[in-house]
């Protein structure tokens, strides 16, 4: 695995220029002397037992989470990796990866002043908050943005309504009770390889749990969490809303996400009971690779969500842009009778990106009901799939789906595929699919330069319109982010 | 304000256009007529800057600039405004976005500040009270599940809100039943005057009862091959296309 991966915000030549300062950028750490690796924190690279052992040891879990770990390792070695994605990537050697390392810490610079020029420009593009800024690229937070006291208010306000928010190694010795009882109850150690190899090695993540009748005050994100380092390579995140709650959560941010490891595995769960609501939003903007597809991050990634309860209901909103390969299916199982499920996505792939993306709609409950929303748009060289499974049990009375699943063609060497599909065993099931494919015409953006707007804003405008029912879905700041995000995606991606 | 010099286009490597000259001047309208296939629509797009076509030959100074050599938004931006003749759906974007960017954008291209939602709304409705139009319909997405004459309209509509200097109708009148045509006709009839100018395209002569033309051309076969004042169109009306296929092209003296 390379030691270097950097992570940019787009993919063509304008940019790839920005990653060049991106990746000087990273390289300049030597000039700071920063890297020096005076942490023995980390494992030789291969996985076996002990390894898995080191890694409990190392996070200071009880015996019962060792053991959890180890049932998991041993059904991994027994699994073979799944080659039905319609991706393509060269053979993964695990035992080339190296399972553990302590999160690093960022070299402190004194100011922006001293941060590449051109690293804030794309930070500009971005529109990324200042102090945000400093924050990514490792300016020491001055006196004045008091992240800490920030925080701090953030977190007693939690605690005054008992919301349990905090880093899932926090929570497996504070919390070991819930622990016990939710982790890996919606995906098992046995569910599929990567969720296995999770959950044998995963290294951290988000532990949240809203009481019952608690109305989560604000929209929950990693970026208060304290502890929150780099983003983990496997990942864990279990999220419970117990009877008549409701939480907003987001993961990942807009920014451009530097990191080391090219193989992500993560694992999310969440679980909504009697009349929970759990809405789960992600922008995720890993390192796509460079223009001819090296080297990006390959996100294999498991996220699923019990609606246990009756009138529960688990809302997934996704705006996918970055990763080589994106291999994620967030799903729901409506076991509550009335419980809702909704998936609400958008794919941007460009040059050589892959993502095989969709959902799963389990409909076992009854008067249970889904809604999936699914855009895909593909650029430059890229492949772009939707595949989702509705399946209606033979006790779900009256249960009704409606999907709907656009794909956007932004080139002629791209692709979009889809794949649905339909189980269904009850007959007064209701299951409507939609799909469209549309290529971004040169009569649109000829229409819209006509009055006046640039081809770049045009593509821009066309693309938004196309994605504004899954926009609508993200909570305001982020829906705004998003687009600009989108906006820096495609850059010159038409033409 | 316009000229038009030996213009030749292809399309697809089809020459259409085969030397069209041509001179409109502030307060002037124009109707260029002609049977269909004769050009008509490929010299308004390529007056607008459409890239699927290809000028070969010839020169077009518009307000004394090179049009040639300007983008399709610069042109849109300097003062050229082409009624579509198929408007074109942009879904998720609202007509009140589209035209806030596009009038916004022009505004830009003049070192003007951009417009106050306020004075934007009062616009709208102003503009929007002149043709007719149900003010519901600034909200609604970009000609998505416009009928053909909503569409049309929604055109005008664009072309009152944006004041350009030439406007550049193309077919306008094309699916129109005749309370839509005079509605569309006097929004364009508000537009004119005395500062800018208006290209009709149109096969037929019905639209030009409303919009009355200073000067009328035919084309036929990528060239004008002739040029007159308004009672031209009514002959054309009378005796069909085929009274002129024959004549050889006119110069003009305009």
């Amino acid at each position: 695995m390379s030691d270097k991966k950097v992570s940019a915000s787009k993919r063509n030549e304008e940019i790839s220029e920005d990653m060049k300062v991106l990746d000087d950028f990273t390289k300049s750490d030597y000039k700071w002397g920063f890297t020096t690796d005076i942490e023995t924190d980390s494992v030789p690279k291969g996985l076996n037992e002990d390894i898995i052992r080191f890694i409990s040891m190392k996070k200071e879990e009880p015996e019962w989470m060792t053991e959890w770990r180890l049932k998991a390792y041993r059904h991994w070695l027994k699994m073979e990796e799944p080659h039905w994605a319609n991706v393509k990537y060269p053979h993964i050697d695990y035992q080339d990866i190296s399972y553990y390392s302590a999160p690093k810490k960022k070299p402190e610079l004194g100011s922006l002043n001293e941060v590449d020029p051109e690293l804030l420009k794309t930070f500009e593009k971005l529109g990324i908050p200042l102090e945000e800024q400093k924050k990514l690229a490792g300016v020491a937070v001055d006196a004045v943005f008091d992240s800490v006291s920030v925080a701090t208010t953030f977190k007693e306000t939690l605690k005054e309504k008992g919301i349990i928010f905090c880093s899932i190694s926090e929570a497996i010795k504070n919390h070991p009770d819930l622990i016990k009882k939710y982790l890996g109850s919606v995906v098992p150690y046995t569910d599929n390889f990567f969720a296995s190899l999770n959950s044998a090695v995963f290294s951290d993540g988000s532990f949240v749990y809203i009481p019952k009748g608690v109305r989560c005050p604000m929209e929950l994100s990693t970026y208060f969490r304290i502890n929150a380092q780099e983003t983990g390579q496997f990942e864990r995140t279990l999220i419970i809303a117990d009877e008549g709650a409701y939480v907003s959560y987001l993961e990942g941010c807009t920014a451009p996400i530097r990191d080391n490891n090219q193989l992500h595995a993560a694992v999310v769960e969440l679980i909504a009971l009697d009349n929970a609501e759990i809405k789960y939003s992600t922008v995720q903007n890993w390192y796509p690779g460079d223009k001819e597809g090296k080297g990006g991050i390959y996100n294999f990634v498991t996220k699923r969500g019990a609606c246990r309860g009756k009138h529960s209901k688990i809302s997934w909103t996704q705006v996918e842009t970055g990763s080589a390969i994106t291999w994620k299916y967030p799903s729901c199982i409506l076991q509550g009778d009335y419980s809702i499920g909704e998936f609400y996505s958008v794919a941007v792939t460009n040059n050589f990106q892959q993502a095989d993306t969709g959902t799963k709609m389990i409909h076992l409950g009854k008067h249970t009901r889904s809604t999936v929303v699914s855009k895909g748009i593909s650029a430059g060289r890229s492949n772009n799939s939707y595949r989702g499974l509705i399946r209606i049990g033979k006790n779900a009375e009256g249960a009704r789906n409606f999907t709907q699943c656009d794909s956007m063609l932004m080139s002629d060497k791209c692709g979009a595929h889809t794949f649905p599909y339909i189980e269904i065993e009850n007959s007064t099931a209701k299951v409507e699919h939609e799909a469209t494919t549309s290529k971004v015409g040169e009569d649109q953006i000829f229409y819209l330069n006509q009055r006046g707007i640039s081809t770049e804003d045009a593509v821009n405008m066309i693309v938004n319109g196309f994605c504004k029912e899954v926009f609508n879905e993200l909570p305001m700041e982020f829906a705004v982010e998003a687009q600009k995000l989108l906006a820096v995606s495609l850059e010159g991606s038409v033409g | 304000m316009l000229s038009i010099k030996n213009l030749k286009a292809n399309v697809e490597g089809k020459e259409i256009l085969k030397g069209i000259d041509l001179s409109v001047n502030k307060g002037e309208v124009h109707a260029i007529m002609g049977p269909n296939g004769s050009g008509k629509s490929t010299l308004a797009n390529v007056l607008a800057g459409n890239k699927s076509y290809e000028v070969t030959e010839g020169e077009i100074i518009f307000e004394g600039k090179n049009l040639l050599e300007m983008e399709p938004e610069d042109r849109a931006r300097d003062g050229i405004f082409l009624a579509f003749q198929y408007p074109i759906e942009i879904a998720g974007i609202s007509n009140a976005t589209f035209l806030k960017t596009a009038l916004n954008e022009i505004r830009k291209y003049y070192g003007q500040p951009e417009i106050g939602t306020k004075e934007f709304m009062d616009l709208i409705r102003e503009k929007s009270k002149l043709l007719g139009m149900d003010e519901a319909l600034i909200s609604r997405y970009v000609n998505v599940g416009f009928s053909g004459g909503e569409k049309k309209r929604n055109e005008i509509f664009q072309l009152l809100m944006l004041n350009p200097k030439l406007a550049l109708l193309d077919e306008t009148d094309s699916g129109l039943d005749i309370d839509a045509l005079k509605i569309v006709a006097n929004g364009v009839n508000l537009f004119k005057n005395q500062n800018n100018a208006v290209i009709v395209v149109t096969h037929y002569q019905r639209l030009l009862n409303y919009i009355i033309p200073d000067f009328v051309h035919v084309l036929y076969k990528g060239k004008i091959i002739k040029s007159g004042g308004k009672e031209l169109a009514l002959e054309l009306e009378e005796k069909g296309y085929d009274w002129i296929k024959n004549e050889e092209p006119v110069e003009q003296n305009l």
